[in-house]
C-alpha cells in the first residue's frame, strides 16, 4: 500500500509505503496516516463500484481502508471557495 | 591677497560641489547596484509543468477511461450526482427529486450542477483546497488534482462536499454560455465515440 499526497507545485509524493501484512509496516503507514490527518488533509482510496465505475471511497481512519487498497491520497480539505 | 585668494578658493570650491556632486551622487548609486548582492531566485518555470504532467498522470489512474477521454480532450469531468433527494436543498418542492443530475467538474472554476435531461443550470459551488503548508509558494494545486480532488470528494462524500462549497446560482463566474457550450460539446464528443466503438464492434 502506498499513502500518496498531492502538493502545489508538485503533484503527488510518496509519504510511505508498507505491506499491510507485515506489523512494521502497518505502524509505519498508521503514523504517516494519523499524521496526514492532524495536518488537516482528507484521505481517499480510488476503487471500482458495484457497476465496475471507478469511483472513490473517503477514509477518516486507517482502520476504513480496505485491506486490497493499492494507494490512499491525500488532498487538502475542501473549503468554500469565493 | 592671501585672503582674497582663500575667498576665491573657497567660491570655486562651492561652485564645483555644487556642479559636480549630483553627477558624483549617481555615479557613487551606480557603482553601488553594480556590486549590489541580488538573492538568487529558486524559481524553477519548469516545475509547475512537471508538477501538472504528474497530476494528469494521477487523474488518469485514478478515474474511468472515458472520463479521462473527456478531460484530456474536453478540458472538464461529468460526475453524475447521487443523492436520493435531489441536488439541492429544496429540491423535492421543485419536484427535482430523484431527477438525474450532474456536475462539470473543472480545474480551478466552480464546479456547475445541471439536469442532463434539459440542460438547466442549477447551481455554482464554490469549492477549494488550499494547502497552507504552501510547500512551493503556492497554496494552488495542478488542475490535474484540483480536479482528481473534486472527482474523489464528489464520487467518495458528495454531500460533505455540496455541503462545504459555498452555493451560488449559475452564472456568478462561470459562463453559462460557455457552460453550454460545453454540455454541446460533450453531446458531440459522446455521439462521436458511441459511433466509434459502434464502428469498431462491427
Amino acid at each position: 500500500m502506498k499513502l500518496l499526497r498531492m502538493k502545489p507545485g508538485h503533484g503527488e509524493v510518496l509519504l510511505e509505503e508498507g505491506d499491510v501484512d507485515l506489523a512494521g509496516d502497518v505502524e509505519r503507514l498508521v503514523a504517516a496516516f494519523s499524521e496526514q490527518l492532524e495536518q488537516g488533509m482528507w484521505a481517499a482510496v480510488p476503487t471500482e463500484g458495484g457497476s465496475g465505475r471507478r469511483q472513490a471511497q473517503m477514509v477518516r481512519s486507517f482502520d476504513e481502508v480496505p485491506r486490497d487498497a493499492e494507494r490512499v491520497i491525500f488532498f487538502p480539505r475542501a473549503a468554500g471557495g469565493r | 591677497m592671501l585672503l582674497a585668494l582663500s575667498a576665491t578658493t573657497i567660491v570655486i570650491a562651492a561652485l564645483l560641489w555644487e556642479v559636480g556632486w549630483p553627477q558624483a551622487s549617481q555615479q557613487i548609486e551606480r557603482h553601488r547596484a553594480r556590486r549590489r548582492r541580488i538573492p538568487a531566485s529558486d524559481y524553477d518555470p519548469g516545475r509547475e509543468r512537471r508538477a501538472e504532467q504528474r497530476a494528469r498522470e494521477l487523474l488518469r489512474s485514478c478515474v474511468d477511461e472515458d472520463d479521462w477521454a473527456m478531460y484530456r480532450d474536453l478540458g472538464f469531468v461529468r460526475v453524475w450526482g447521487a443523492l436520493a433527494e435531489g441536488p439541492e436543498r429544496g429540491a423535492a418542492r421543485e419536484g427535482l427529486a430523484g431527477a438525474p443530475y450532474a456536475y462539470l467538474v473543472y480545474p480551478h472554476k466552480p464546479i456547475v450542477c445541471y439536469l442532463p435531461q434539459t440542460g438547466r443550470l442549477l447551481n455554482e459551488y464554490c469549492v477549494e483546497f488550499p494547502d497552507e503548508t504552501r510547500p512551493y509558494g503556492s497554496a494552488l494545486l495542478p488542475d490535474s488534482d484540483d480536479v482528481l480532488a473534486k472527482w474523489m470528494a464528489l464520487t467518495g462524500d458528495e454531500r460533505r462536499l455540496i455541503q462545504t462549497a459555498n452555493m451560488h446560482l449559475p452564472g456568478r463566474q462561470v459562463d453559462p454560455r460557455q457552460v453550454r457550450r460545453d454540455l454541446w460539446r460533450l453531446s458531440q464528443w459522446e455521439r462521436q465515440r458511441i459511433a466509434r466503438r459502434a464502428r469498431a464492434a462491427s
